[in-house]
């Protein structure tokens, strides 16, 4: 930030402000969140009269409800859908860490979902039941992956711009989903896949299983494995980004490409491997989405976890244990937006919710900046000049 | 030994009789009877309000307990809320669009003491759950009658001089090309024919169920195509409002649209949803068994029209609707006739219709009955899916 000389100092003075204790910025954080929350409900109530309290209760109600039969249809559905934010963060970190934009975690998971979806409604019948699920893994992983290598690939060898490539893959798998969708919509017309193998000899043929024994009790739990993947993926990229050689070449990457020649690393390598790596990891979640929960096709699938996964890699700082809990934040809002508009009772629409969830991100992504930077007003400035400091957090 | 074995394996048999016996006709008090629904938009939809209004009255004049949950998803999320209104104690669980159907099934596959109950759905017959249900309406009649009024209002246009009777090309703007809407279409345009014999007319799809600013442009475009009446099946505001725009006619859809379109609105058809509602309420407290496939008419008050706005219609429509209305009634008119329209140049003496939605896309039942296309009679859900002569397909198919 520089200033220029001039006759009056400006109103605002915003300076950067030196590295906070991470004490203070989470509660800087935890304020932002509350007050985005207190925000919401005052604007719910001038707007639309809906009982600031009703309006709490809800969203709280909507993860973590008053009475533990109501488990089933909440809290294990939010942790799944953290698992599907997290895995996608998670997915899109190695190619941030090396300053490679890849916003392309929604195409690359629709992919995988494709894959998946077009395996278990071609291969069942033709081949073994339990092959089924295996060729879903391997197709799922490869799919993803090669949606992301693709711009990798042109990024490499012809200096492409990765934001654009990746963000148009988004529509071309999209439409990709999209096509597929009216192929196989049943009846012909209608646009609706549905389950896939719901009814009779086939019936879960190449579903991930609901049922386990473990030291003899039977869990049932719709949600289970995908949270474990999710789980121990949080682990597994923590050692590969923090404690492994790849890791270490990503940063340099990252840092400078120039940097990373001299040291003997090979650039076009390190870019490829790790967009396999990133589209691999959506394809992985596509494959959890389609052969784990939903056991179909569509478009929405994703559901802009692609995007939203973006910005929660960017608020944990590419930190995987971090990304659990930006995540959760989002995941416990936007579950609770949700059910603000599925609530008839409080009367509020479909478009007010992604107004709430709006508001909730600025605030949260706003937040960030008052970490970052230190804002003074005139006459404070001029009474006690501190010396700029440049942060890069 | 072997009178030990007999006498263990009888009680046993017994028993499991006894078992079965109480699942199947085990009334349920009224205030223990909870209904949960599930719509896939919110009150902007004409669709969904009509379904809204219905789950009120019903579950009001029953007296029973009931939620309503609004803008749910035709995916996981309706599996997710089928489940956590079960948690919440609902007995029986009702969903509106036809992408809930396998979510639904899903659900009553993992709670068969609660009933599901899905509209516009067509697999209840070949699922063989015992607490899963679809339910429909002879909207088809709905629609004739509907087209007639419209078909009324052409003849005025044309006896006007506004249009010659060749001009008389009507529009319809459509969601998704399969048979729920071509068989709403085709009666409705059957509907007009009845009374304006020189009518075309023109489809396009929005492939999307509620989707204003697509459902507007279709109408607009058919409208400048040389449209000179518009109907729908598409859940928005889209089409009556462009209508009201431009001046055209409009027959809607789902109720009355006449506080938007006082000036174009001529009538609506819509299913009543009521009547369904409180039969699966009244199975519910009774102890009776819901029938997989329910199938509302004109009798049961199923079907509905709304009030003809007098500005719009043509002079005499009422009477003509009654007259009408009376001979679909007693049988004298079938919406469905074989005579009054031809496929190709030829009359459709047979057609094997998709009945089981097994996936296969194998049509295996014979549904021309006695002269006529027999809709709605081997499942509720509508099945008619062919393309007669006189009405045009635009763009995508």
């Amino acid at each position: 930030m520089k200033t220029t000389e001039a006759k009056r100092e400006p109103l605002i003075h915003i300076s950067g402000r030196p590295p906070m204790r991470w004490s203070y910025a989470l509660l800087w954080r935890l304020g932002a969140i509350v007050a985005s929350i207190l925000f919401c409900m005052l604007l719910s109530w001038l707007i639309t009269g809906t009982n600031p309290i009703d309006f709490a209760v809800t969203v709280v109600h909507a993860s973590f409800p008053d009475d533990p039969s109501l488990f089933a249809g909440r809290f294990w559905p939010m942790l799944h859908d953290l698992a599907i934010l997290l895995m996608l963060s998670l997915a899109v970190t190695p190619a941030f860490r090396m300053r490679f934009w890849n916003i392309g975690a929604e195409g690359q998971t629709l992919a995988g979902c494709l894959a998946a979806g077009a395996c278990m409604k071609l291969l069942t019948g033709t081949i073994p039941d339990a092959w089924v699920l295996p060729c879903e893994i391997i197709a799922a992983i490869l799919a993803g992956a090669l949606w992301g290598v693709i711009p990798a690939i042109f990024k490499a060898w012809f200096g492409t711009n990765e934001t654009l490539f990746t963000l148009m893959m988004n529509y071309i798998a999209a439409q990709l989903m999209a096509f597929f969708c009216v192929l196989w919509a049943s009846p012909k017309g209608s646009g609706n896949v549905g389950i896939i193998n719901q009814s009779g000899a086939a019936r879960a043929v190449g579903w991930f299983p609901t049922k386990f024994d473990i030291f003899g009790a039977t869990i049932e739990n719709d949600y289970l494995i995908n949270i474990a993947i999710a789980g121990v993926m949080v682990i597994l990229l923590f050692f590969y980004m923090v404690k492994s050689k790849h890791g270490f070449e990503l940063s340099v990457v990252g840092e400078s490409q120039r940097t990373a020649s001299y040291l003997g690393i090979n650039v076009r390598w390190v870019t490829i491997r790790t967009m396999i790596l990133s589209g691999g990891l959506c394809g992985l979640t596509g494959l959890m989405l389609t052969a784990g929960v939903n056991h179909t096709i569509n478009s929405t699938l994703a559901g802009g976890n692609g995007f939203t996964a973006v910005m929660v890699s960017w608020l944990a700082k590419f930190n995987p244990f971090l990304m659990i809990l930006a995540s959760f934040l989002v995941v416990f809002l936007r579950r609770g937006a949700k059910d603000l508009k599925s609530n008839a009772n409080l009367n509020l629409d479909e478009s007010f919710s992604d107004i709430l969830m709006g508001i909730i991100l600025f605030f949260i992504i706003g937040c960030e900046f008052f970490i970052r930077y230190r804002i003074r007003f005139r006459h404070r400035a001029s009474a006690q000049p501190e010396k700029e400091v440049t942060s890069r957090a | 030994m072997k009178k030990l074995v007999a006498l263990l394996l009888t009680i046993a048999l017994c028993l499991s009789c006894a078992g079965a016996f109480a699942l199947e006709g085990q009334p349920v008090a009224k205030e223990n009877v909870k209904v949960g629904f599930i719509f896939l938009h919110d009150e902007n939809s004409t669709y969904d309000l009509n379904f809204i209004n219905a789950a009120k009255e019903a579950c009001e004049e029953m007296g029973v307990d009931y939620i309503l949950r609004t803008n749910i998803d035709e995916g996981q999320a309706c599996y997710e809320t089928a489940v956590d209104l079960v948690a919440q104690g609902c007995t029986i669980i009702f969903a509106d669009s036809f992408g809930h159907e396998s979510f639904m099934i899903e659900a009553a596959m993992k709670y068969p003491n609660v009933e599901f109950c899905h509209a516009t759905g067509t697999r209840a017959h070949t699922e063989g759950l015992a607490n899963y249900h679809n339910a429909f309406a002879s909207i088809y009649e709905g629609r004739f009658l509907a087209g007639v009024a419209a078909g009324l209002k052409l003849n005025e246009m044309i006896d006007e001089g506004l249009i010659t009777a060749e001009e008389a090309k009507i529009g319809y703007v459509g969601a998704f090309p399969y048979a729920e809407v071509k068989s709403g279409y085709t009666s409705f345009f059957l509907g007009v024919r009845y009374a304006c014999p020189s009518v075309t007319m023109e489809v396009t799809f929005t492939n999307s169920w509620y989707d204003e600013a697509m459902e507007k442009e279709g109408a607009i475009s058919l409208i400048e195509d040389g449209c000179v009446l518009i109907s729908q099946h598409a859940d928005s505001m889209g089409a009556p409002t462009a209508c009201e725009e431009f001046g055209v006619p409009d027959v809607s859809y789902n109720g009355s649209t006449v506080d938007a379109c006082p000036n174009t609105f001529i009538v609506s058809s819509r299913i009543n949803w009521a009547p369904y509602m409180k039969h699966i309420i009244e199975a519910t407290i009774n102890g009776e068994a819901i029938e997989a496939d329910w199938t509302g008419t004109i009798a049961t008050d199923s079907v509905q029209l709304s009030e003809i706005n007098e500005l719009a219609a043509a002079a005499g429509t009422a009477e003509k609707l009654e007259e009408v209305k009376a001979g679909l009634e007693d049988g004298s008119i079938k919406v469905f006739d074989i005579t009054t329209f031809t496929v190709n140049g030829e009359t459709l003496n047979s057609y094997l219709a998709d009945v089981d939605d097994l996936g296969d896309y194998v049509p295996e039942t014979e549904v021309i009955l006695d002269g006529a296309f027999a809709e709605s009679l081997y499942r509720s859900a509508p099945y008619f899916d062919v393309n007669i002569d006189g009405i045009t397909i635009l763009g995508n198919n």
